[in-house]
């Protein structure tokens, strides 16, 4: 009996080698056909617009108003997993069957390289697009090589939450513009006897993307840079190393507690609200929830500090992509120019609290009297630098995640996570 | 996971069960010898023309993806042309260079995602076994509400992994439950030892319940007299237990471990979800695979795939011997049934991993 079983896994062996022959030979013969020539966007009727699971019930509302008016090019909508990967993964599948089930995408501000370099996304012509109205940042983020991949479709950027009544008490100023200034009002609102036992500041430092957004963070403000203007990594500077110093330095003398080396949004969140920290470097979304919460009315938001002055914010958001392999591509511009237009931009930031990327509505009246953050957001956009755009960012942002988590850990000096980490995006980047 | 067991298991119950009648009928008297082989050919042919729409089914989902994944392994990532900033639109040939990279310049990773592995697989089957003995145990016990006991007890097992992720990650939070009773705070999901208890304890949570139910199954099929010659020989509960239930419970309490040793091999929903992906001090094969999946190099991640395959199938192979050798001591049907359910097990995880 054991031999015929023997007997039988040889025999699968051989078929399997016999069969990867085969499949080598197959697949080495096709491909290696490029082209690149001007997309052509023609034909139109039914398309599909792909996104994340709308959890505010705005989207379809706005789907549902342009298939009125245009009965014969129906929209509808796919809805992906909230969780971000999983929606790229999905993206990617799609693109790598070459499927047209897919038709607009909306793609994480992160994703836009990726894509466009491996042309599951088509270059779109920007006279199309009111871009000169957008903020100059968001638009950088839809651009890959100076061509434009993207439309941006909303936008998101840090901001500094702080306990605007405790602030006072101790008798700080205002808000602080640089880091010095933080530690110092921590120390002042710590000696009182509501300040006791409090955190001073937290951001997100677990190992996922909201940590490279937070190093990326502490690196621009100190003025360095992760990846230079060509794309080149230049992470291992002086400068670079302040702002690294100054979350590892943090973490030791407790300004950052401990715990939150597991924080991600929500934790943090949850513990500002909770009144257990003073500072918290957030998104806009926690405004509204923090307004329901016990610290309503005693905090203020402010733009995030730096080492010197006002720091710089990572850039969150979504951009609008056209996929390559689309049909009724005519109509899927028209559908993409409806949805990113201002008017739309202004539905979602009232019922979906989505920054905009128009700078216009960070000035509208109304709008402020309805998000009072809203003048602070733009100084935080306009001042944001995006995540390094990179075709491989998904290795770039594992290994800042892996170098910046172990330097915050207590693992590595930050002049040796720095050191690591730019040998490795030099590799990762083949430069 | 038991929606996909079950086809499984049917799909091979005909050949494992005519082989089981074939292998449990006496020997032919000489004179008959003749007819009996020809009627045997008969009906091999017979069984061979039942079974090959399985074959072929197997063939299709298993077989044909299994040599996609060795082929895919032997190409490299796609490049990209800094010249026009495009990403070439074929793989390159690169033959055993992944394997090589693997055992090379990513070994670190590579070898620490393999102890990982074995040591959830070690620890955490050798303590469910335990606990699900306990548990089957209990359950089998006709108390007063037995059926609470069971239901109760096999609720954990009833939850899909990724809820039970975020269930424990709500109770390994640095302000969660976990801690609270704990008195002191431990961060879990942060990278260390703690992170690789936090994974056990959720896994053992989840799964003891399932070898409890095979054990219990087991346990139903043993007859009341043995129990009651036991008694009479003066036999106390602790060595009854010993030299009765443990040894006519095992051939259940073997496959059972088996399923979960596989099960746990290609662990990746769990440490995800509770810990993160990326930690070093969780990180499984599985979630190796899927790292590099998730970074469009298919090459690689396949590379991986095949590695953790191999590794299954190894295990595999040998808890079918060992099955089967220890099956066969008390009848040739069990024993050829037990080994073709591991062959067709080890075949369900190389789909699954």
């Amino acid at each position: 009996m054991k031999t015929r079983v023997t007997r039988a896994f040889s025999s699968v062996a051989a078929l399997t080698a016999a069969g990867l022959v085969l499949t080598a030979c197959g697949s080495s013969g096709d491909g290696g056909s490029e082209q690149t020539g001007p997309a052509s966007f023609e034909g139109r009727g039914p398309i599909t617009y792909v996104a994340a699971k709308d959890t505010t019930g705005t989207v379809q509302p706005v789907i549902d108003r342009w298939n009125k008016l245009h009965p014969d090019e129906k929209v509808t909508f796919i809805q992906l997993p909230t969780d971000a990967d999983s929606q790229r993964q999905q993206m990617i599948q799609n693109a790598e069957t070459k499927s047209d089930a897919y038709t607009v995408l909306s793609l994480d501000v992160v994703w836009t390289s990726e894509f466009a370099a491996h042309r599951w996304i088509d270059r779109l012509p920007e006279k199309e697009f009111p871009l000169q109205k957008m903020l100059k940042p968001v638009m950088e983020t839809a651009k890959y090589r100076d061509g434009l991949y993207a439309v941006p479709a909303s936008s998101d950027g840090g901001m500094l939450y702080y306990r605007s009544d405790l602030l006072k008490k101790a008798g700080v100023a205002g808000p602080p513009k640089t880091w010095a200034e933080l530690k110092d009002a921590c120390a002042k609102v710590r000696k009182l006897p509501e300040g006791k036992g409090m955190s001073c500041y937290a951001g997100q430092f677990q190992k996922y993307e909201g940590l490279t957004v937070n190093f990326a963070e502490a690196v621009h403000s100190a003025g360095g840079v992760v990846t230079d203007a060509n794309g080149t990594p230049d992470v291992d500077t002086p400068a670079a190393r302040k702002g690294l110093d100054f979350l590892t330095g943090s973490f030791r003398d407790g300004t950052i507690a401990k715990e939150a080396i597991t924080y991600q949004e929500e934790d943090s969140r949850q513990a500002f609200q909770s009144g257990r920290l003073i500072f918290l470097r957030n998104w806009p979304y926690v405004y509204s929830l923090a307004q329901k919460s016990k610290v309503a009315g005693k905090f203020e938001v402010a733009p995030l500090p730096g080492l010197n002055g006002p720091g710089a914010s990572s850039l969150g958001g979504h951009n609008l992509a056209l996929s390559s392999f689309a049909k009724n591509k005519a109509t899927a511009l028209d559908f993409m120019k409806f949805f990113t237009s201002e008017q739309i931009a202004k539905h979602f930031l009232q019922d979906a609290s989505l920054a905009p990327p128009y700078a216009r509505l960070y000035d509208d009246p109304a709008l402020v009297k309805q998000y009072p953050y809203l003048p602070v957001l733009k100084q935080s956009v306009l001042r944001a630098v995006p995540r390094p755009r990179v075709v491989q960012y998904g290795d770039v942002t594992s290994a800042i995640q892996r170098e910046a988590y172990a330097a915050l850990n207590g693992g590595k000096s930050s002049a040796q996570a720095l050191t690591d980490l730019q040998k490795d995006l030099q590799k990762v980047m083949g430069r | 996971m038991a929606d996909i067991r079950t086809p499984a298991r049917t799909a091979v119950r005909p050949p494992g069960g005519t082989a089981g009648r074939r292998a449990g009928r006496p020997p032919a008297p000489a004179g008959r010898r003749a007819r009996a082989a020809r009627a045997t050919a008969g009906s091999g042919r017979m069984a061979a023309l039942l079974v090959s729409p399985t074959l072929l089914v197997l063939s299709i989902v298993v077989l044909y993806p299994t040599i996609m994944a060795l082929a895919e392994s032997l190409y490299g990532p796609k490049g990209l042309d800094p010249r026009t900033g495009f990403i070439s639109s074929t793989e390159p040939f690169v033959g055993l260079r992944n394997y090589a990279d693997i055992f090379g310049e990513a070994g670190d990773r590579f070898w620490n995602a393999f102890w990982n592995t074995t040591f959830f697989t070690v620890v955490t089957v050798a303590l469910e076994t335990v606990i699900g003995v306990a548990m089957a145990l209990i359950m089998h016990r006709a108390l007063r509400g037995r059926a609470l006991v069971r239901a109760a007890i096999l609720i954990p097992w009833a939850v899909p992994t990724a809820i039970s992720g975020l269930l424990w990650r709500w109770i390994f939070n640095s302000n969660g439950i976990a801690n609270d009773l704990l008195g002191r705070q431990i961060l879990w999901t942060s990278e260390g030892f703690q992170a690789k208890v936090a994974v056990i304890v959720a896994e053992v949570w989840k799964t003891a319940p399932f070898i409890g139910l095979l054990v219990l199954a087991g346990l139903q099929v043993i007859g009341k007299e043995v129990y009651e010659a036991a008694r009479l020989d003066g036999a106390g509960p602790l060595r009854q237990f010993w030299h009765i239930t443990l040894p006519l419970v095992k051939p259940a309490l073997l496959v059972a471990v088996l399923f979960r040793c596989l099960d746990a091999l290609r662990m990746f929903d769990l440490p995800y979800i509770l810990v993160g992906a990326q930690k070093h001090s969780v990180e499984t094969l599985s979630m190796l695979a899927q790292h590099e999946a998730s970074n469009v190099r298919f090459g690689p991640a396949s590379a991986y795939a095949v590695l953790l395959f191999l590794y299954v199938l190894l295990i595999a192979l040998a808890f079918v011997r060992l099955l089967g050798t220890d099956l066969v001591g008390d009848g040739g049907a069990g024993g050829r049934r037990g080994r073709r359910r591991g062959i067709a097990l080890f075949r369900r995880t190389e789909v699954t991993a």
